[in-house]
């Protein structure tokens, strides 16, 4: 992927971080005033609002949208700091590609355990 | 500060000196200097030349701020010794050092050829298929004042390196384009005569590339002509992003112009003669 792509997408990803940041605080922090996303009462990490918010499939997608985005703008980030310390091209292909690999099996990870709370029979 | 000042007073000079052949480190000189108004910074140095230290090294071409040979650093700012009047930013003491982020030559001689090498790298010139028509001109290419208007500011680069001795970037990365060559390839890919908008896209869509810049906007800050290199490069950014979108639309080049296709003639004023006989 050229340049422009890995920025493109890096500014994409932060954009839908600034609005799931934005939701995540008005989930967890700003309930008492709202109320939403929390039907057992206003304390967010309340057993029963956790259950509801895994089961609900838009959480799920919320989730897993976050967990790409999370990732790719931070090791992009990461890699641009890296690169300026005047890495040869070899390893900055190496480091590309080891980045690639882990945030891939990172995103899997996290997922599995998004989905499988969704399908946990409580 | 001017207004302050005596007629005549004296300025310290703190000079960096350095010479690759006999020091092993930068070193401090200092000089006194007889200091009246309208004398500007190199004129303070050929004073120290003539009258102080002969061996005092440094560059300089046209002394009005034009060929951007005398860049150093004058009190901590990037800029231009023959552009700069003593008595404006001192009346006490003057602190001269060579550009940062490029080797010293000797004292205040910064090694340009990395500037050079990366402004050739972008092809600073109006790059066009039609290769016949550029090899054996018909015409002059068509372009309105608007058209012009989009890069003109980015004509008067001096090419004095300012902008790369002020940039962070550039401290970290010695790889990285930098802001004179990118602005150089967003003045000519905004030309509405030039087709080299894909050619440079892959010289500038690299690691050390047009997405490196920070935005510190220090370049602009510096650059004595006015010139805005971050400006330059948040633009270029924005054409790649587009043309990676989709997004982005493409002109055609500028058509060459045959004698008076498309030219209105006002009265009374003559247009001067075309430069290519047709």
């Amino acid at each position: 992927m050229r340049e422009t792509a890995y920025w493109t997408w890096f500014i994409i990803a932060g954009i839908v971080l600034f609005c799931l940041v934005g939701l995540h605080m008005m989930i967890m922090h700003l309930d008492g005033l709202l109320g939403i996303f929390n039907p057992a009462g206003t304390v967010s990490l309340a057993w029963k609002n956790v259950l509801f918010r895994n089961k609900s499939l838009f959480f799920t997608i919320t989730y897993i949208i976050m967990l790409a985005a999370a990732l790719y703008h931070g090791f992009y980030g990461f890699r641009t700091i890296l690169f300026e310390l005047g890495l040869r091209k070899a390893t900055q292909r190496f480091i590309t590609v080891f980045f690639w690999i882990v945030g891939i099996g990172l995103f899997v990870f996290g997922a599995y355990a998004a989905l499988a709370a969704k399908a946990m029979k409580i | 500060m001017e207004k302050d000042t005596p007629p005549k007073c004296n300025i310290i000079f703190y000079i960096r000196r350095f010479d690759p052949e006999h020091d092993e480190a930068p070193w401090v000189q200092q000089f006194t200097v007889q200091v009246e108004r309208g004398m500007t910074i190199l004129d303070g140095l050929h004073q120290i030349k003539e009258t102080q230290d002969s061996s005092l090294a440094w560059r300089f071409s046209c002394r009005m701020g034009v060929c951007g040979s005398c860049a150093m650093l004058i009190n901590g700012k990037p800029t231009l010794a023959c552009n700069t009047q003593i008595l404006e930013v001192t009346n006490q003491t003057i602190t001269l050092a060579p550009l940062p982020n490029f080797a010293i030559i000797k004292d205040l001689v910064p090694d340009l050829e990395p500037l050079f090498e990366k402004h050739r790298y972008i092809h600073p010139y109006i790059k066009r298929k039609d290769l016949e028509e550029m090899a054996n001109p018909t015409g002059e290419y068509f372009q309105t004042p608007q058209e012009l208007e989009k890069y003109l500011q980015f004509t008067y680069c001096i090419k004095c390196g300012a902008c790369i001795a002020a940039c962070p970037t550039m401290a970290t990365d010695r790889d990285y384009l930098g802001p004179t060559a990118l602005a150089q390839a967003y003045r000519y890919n905004t030309d509405s005569r030039d087709d080299g908008f894909k050619a440079r896209k892959d010289m500038v869509d690299v690691s050390h590339g047009v997405f490196n810049c920070h935005y510190a906007g220090e370049c602009s800050r510096v650059c004595p002509k006015g010139v805005d290199p971050a400006r330059a490069i948040q633009l270029m950014k924005r054409n790649l992003v587009l043309d990676y979108l989709k997004l982005k639309r493409h002109k055609k080049p500028a058509h060459a112009l045959k004698s008076s296709e498309r030219v209105e003639q006002k009265p009374k004023v003559s247009a001067p003669p075309f430069t290519v006989k047709s």
